[in-house]
């Protein structure tokens, strides 16, 4: 059988600083790194939210690949910027390396430019790590 | 490609029902859903067009409990089954460990499940997995419809055009009645977490 990346322990601990430090910290409710399978790899919340995310992970699991076989379709690589707009929440999707993907559900407290910054920061910190 | 979590100590295993549109794999899910509601957290998810076909996949998350020590989650996925939909069939089967292959008895549908065979294997190809090493159940559903006089292809014949070569391990089944939906469920699972067991050491 085959394994996504492996992730140990200690990388999972410190991915999980850094989404705390980076995003659950500044206002953002939940993070969640997964791979392009919907398998959840780390799963982090403010508290004030009870997503399922094993399911919100097979659908943007889905959803992320449906895209990008769209931007295929116009002569694109991939979208950039993967955003879906609520009145009280949004979901930002961002590739982290190939398989991976950083979903984050936030409220209007956080504006969107402000998440794109830290996003970036977030995974060039993990990219690090892995 | 299971993936395995060594903080939480859980793993989380994909499992595909594959096959014809109008198979059953939905009404699969839909009894494992009802039958085993005390250990499904969450509901059950379906992405579906007008009409009820299944658009994008269904989806279920299923506890088994701990196996060396490791929490262990099944995700249950079906395909879209329509031939226009392979895209789709194509995303939903990245990282898959384990298929249950949902061929239609019904006698019209013979060309049908050989095609959606084929389909499957040229889609594993393209991530590179070879369908003879993957842990697979074939299911033969609806086998109910001769009770009701409806023309149905005989078990032989099923294994002949679709596991001769394969020699998967296989079910008669009434996913309608729910004949032999547990059992396929659970062969599947013991099939896959068996291939898992050595990286859990
Ligand atoms: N008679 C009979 N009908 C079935 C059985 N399983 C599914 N069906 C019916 O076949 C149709 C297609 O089933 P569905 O689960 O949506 O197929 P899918 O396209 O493979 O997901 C539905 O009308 C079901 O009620 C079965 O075991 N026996
Ligand atoms: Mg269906």
């Amino acid at each position: 059988m085959e394994f996504t990346i492996d992730f140990t322990k200690e990388q999972i601990e410190s991915i999980e600083e850094i989404l705390q430090k980076e995003l659950i910290d500044l206002g953002v409710q939940s993070v969640i790194l997964m791979d392009l399978a919907g398998n959840v790899i780390v799963n982090l919340d403010s508290g004030e939210s009870d997503h399922d995310v094993f399911s919100l992970a097979a659908l943007a699991a889905g959803n992320y690949g449906a895209v990008s076989a769209m931007a295929n379709i116009i002569g694109e690589q991939e979208f950039s910027l993967l955003f879906h707009k609520g009145e009280e929440e949004s979901i930002h999707f961002s590739k982290v390396v190939d398989d991976l993907l950083l979903l984050t559900i936030f409220n209007k407290n956080v504006s969107l430019g402000f998440l794109r910054l830290k996003v970036g920061e977030a995974i060039k910190r993990i990219q690090s790590l892995i | 490609m299971a993936l395995i979590n060594p903080k939480k100590r859980e793993v989380q295993v994909k499992i595909v029902y594959y096959g014809p549109g109008r198979g059953g794999k939905t009404t699969n899910l839909e009894y494992i859903n009802r039958k085993f509601k005390k250990r499904i957290l969450n509901e059950m998810v379906t992405v579906k067009t007008y009409g009820d076909r299944t658009l994008f996949f269904d989806f279920l998350p299923f506890d088994i409990g701990e196996i060396k020590g490791h929490s262990i989650k099944i995700q249950l996925y079906t395909v879209p089954g329509q031939v226009k939909y392979n895209a789709t069939r194509r995303l939903v089967l990245r990282g898959v460990d384990g298929i249950v292959f949902v061929a239609d008895s019904m006698d019209l549908r013979r060309e049908m499940n050989i095609r959606s065979l084929q389909n499957l294997k040229e889609n594993l190809e393209a991530f590179n997995k070879n369908m003879s090493n993957i842990p697979l159940v074939m299911q033969y559903n609806k086998r109910d419809l001769s009770d009701e006089g409806i023309p149905i292809l005989s078990v032989d014949t099923l294994e002949k055009d679709l596991n001769s070569q394969l020699k998967a391990p296989y079910f008669s089944a009434s996913a309608i009645r729910g004949d032999n939906v547990a059992a396929t469920m659970k062969k599947i699972i013991a099939l896959t977490v068996s291939s898992l067991r050595k990286k859990l050491e």
